[in-house]
């Protein structure tokens, strides 16, 4: 960086074209916000079923992979919907590029909607037998429900990569400096717990007071880290010309700068402070209420996040 | 054979000969380049100096734009030519994410991401790149950089220690060049970039990525329907009503 603040050296364009601003904007934060849902709650749900009993969460085995599904498939929309050539997403899968993660990624989650829809229907089937009666895919799928269980490790597996591939995509983004895949591979991974535990707080009222206790606590850990690597990137960041200017940016007011600290209070603050209290003494609303709040929060820091390297001028 | 690019910037007189060149040749719609010719004013009047830097894509033997490409519509040439395939393109946006100098835009007119191609079906023939034609003091040089006896190499060679590449950093080895550079000239982040002191156009944001026109639906709408008449002219008429975006403001 030159210093521009004395007269003598101050150098300003002062012909040149405009150039492209957020380039990837609201529906991206959409598609990684429905996907930290998506994945999370798998990861989540599992967590539970390994740490309690089936009985005690009697809804989960059919809610999860349902809730799953509908953030999988808004993801899967949003990311069709940005693309300028929709159609043309086909071509993913006739003319793959191995070296890139958008192609990988695209991949793995094509795969987990899949397993994530079977899931779906066998714990749907099987909660509600009248539904099974009227419904003519019921009837065939019939006798497959240890299938569920069967698949169910490998799609907790999948959900790994499939909520970290975005952080690949964000480190191949080498215009952006801001995103380094070390911490964004750190950040997806809180998200997804953050949104998996928030989902399932919200489904949770018939729940044994131990499982909201332990949604509670992964919530309390996942707000705390990811709260704790914002700040981290937020001021110490100062890693590369690219991102210190970015950061500079949004530090002195810029854009994005309000947005960043809603983001923060409302998405990890908060809702670590009524998680932390609600393992102590529960109390549904409120932690219902922070679950919103970190639904809320995730995505505006999302955003702020996907957007404020997009500022800078690249050449 | 590598093709190469070097501009010698202190040959380079600002006239934007091969910017409309390259629009002419590549016809490259409103709103959109392959290459320009970026002034940068430096110090304070009277004691100032005006640069001009001629930008187009590197061409980078380890482009971050073919890595990141899903379909590979962005692919390599044998002659080292990055090249795009907009009948492939899905239009992800994912290498102007990743070309760490803004050289590649999205077409409004396909909706494909579209950049400098070293006038690769110019090459086929054996011409020379519409820019390098149009230049009147041969600043843009252009030739193959691994054969030793090529005009560019022995510019490079005759200039030993004064070439430069844009951010070299970032590992992308770009197959083209300056001559007279400096950090003032190839850097973006060592200049300001504000609105107010430009001659004749905004210079932060643009209004849209791709196709302004025509919204999401369009998008999915567009192989039935088709995208009415999207040409220059009407790309200027949407532009005269038009408002100025500069709410993003650039820093
Ligand atoms: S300059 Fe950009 S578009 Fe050109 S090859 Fe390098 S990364 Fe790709
Ligand atoms: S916009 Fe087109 S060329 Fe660019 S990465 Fe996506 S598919 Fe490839
Ligand atoms: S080589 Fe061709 S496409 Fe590239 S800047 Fe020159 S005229 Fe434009």
């Amino acid at each position: 960086m030159v210093e521009n603040t004395i007269h003598a050296t101050q150098a300003i364009v002062t012909l040149d074209v405009a150039l492209p601003g957020i380039i990837w904007g609201w529906m991206i934060t959409l598609n990684m916000w429905a996907k930290s849902i998506g994945t999370g709650v798998i990861l989540v749900g599992a967590f539970l079923l390994y740490r309690h009993k089936k009985e005690e969460m009697p809804n989960l085995r059919w809610i999860m992979p349902l809730i799953s599904f509908i953030a999988l498939n808004v993801f899967l929309l949003f990311t069709l919907v940005d693309l300028h050539q929709p159609y043309r997403m086909i071509n993913i899968f006739l003319h793959p590029n191995w070296t890139s993660a958008i192609t990988v990624g695209a991949w793995m989650a094509s795969l987990f909607t899949g397993l994530v829809t079977v899931m779906m229907l066998i714990g749907g089937f099987d909660a509600f037998p009248d539904f099974r009666k009227h419904c003519a895919v019921g009837k065939s799928v019939r006798g497959i429900s240890g299938f569920y269980e069967k698949i169910f490790p490998f799609v907790v597996f999948l959900a790994i990569p499939v909520t970290l591939y975005t952080a690949i995509i964000m480190a191949e983004s080498s215009a952006r400096e801001l995103w380094q895949a070390p911490a964004e591979v750190m950040q997806m991974m809180w998200a997804a717990l953050l949104a998996g535990s928030s989902a399932l707080i919200l489904v949770s009222d018939s729940w044994s007071k131990e499982t909201r206790r332990d949604l509670a606590l992964i919530l309390a850990i996942a707000t705390f880290f990811s709260f704790m690597m914002y700040m981290g990137e937020y001021f110490f960041s100062f890693k590369s010309a690219e991102a210190e200017a970015t950061l500079a940016f949004v530090h002195s007011g810029g854009s994005y700068n309000v947005e960043f600290w809603f983001g923060m209070v409302l998405g990890f603050i908060i809702p670590f402070f009524l998680a932390v209290s609600n393992m102590k003494s529960e109390n549904k609303t409120l932690l219902r209420f922070a679950a919103i709040l970190a639904l809320v929060g995730l995505y505006l820091a999302k955003d702020v996040w996907l957007k404020i390297p997009q500022m800078l001028p690249l050449s | 054979m590598k093709l190469g690019f070097l501009v010698d910037l202190n040959l380079c007189m600002g006239c934007k000969g091969c910017e409309i060149a390259c629009k002419v040749e590549n016809e490259v719609p409103l709103s959109s380049w392959r290459l320009r010719v970026k002034y940068i004013d430096i110090g304070t009047f009277p004691d100032a100096s005006r640069s001009f830097t001629p930008l187009r894509c590197n061409h980078c033997e380890n482009a971050p734009c073919e890595r990141i490409c899903p379909v590979s519509a962005l692919h390599y040439l044998e002659n080292g030519i990055v090249n795009v395939d907009n009948e492939r393109c899905i239009g992800c946006a994912g290498c102007m994410m990743a070309c760490p100098y803004g050289a590649i835009y999205m077409d409004p007119e396909t909706n494909t991401a579209d950049k400098c191609t070293y006038c690769a079906h110019r090459i086929e023939s054996g011409m020379m790149p519409a820019c390098v034609v149009a230049c009147p003091v041969e600043a843009n040089i252009f030739g193959d950089v691994e054969d030793d006896t090529s005009h560019i190499s022995q510019y490079i060679m005759g200039h030993q220690g004064g070439i430069q590449v844009r951010k070299p950093e970032k590992h992308t080895n770009p197959k083209h060049y300056y001559v007279g550079g400096g950090t003032y000239t190839l850097d973006p982040l060592a200049h300001q970039r504000i609105e107010g002191y430009s001659l004749f156009t905004n210079i932060t944001h643009l209004e849209a990525v791709g196709d302004k026109n025509h919204g999401v639906l369009d998008r999915f709408l567009a192989p039935f329907t088709g995208h009415g008449k999207l040409d220059n002219k009407s790309l200027i008429e949407s532009a005269t009503d038009a408002e100025s975006h500069e709410q993003e403001g650039g820093h």
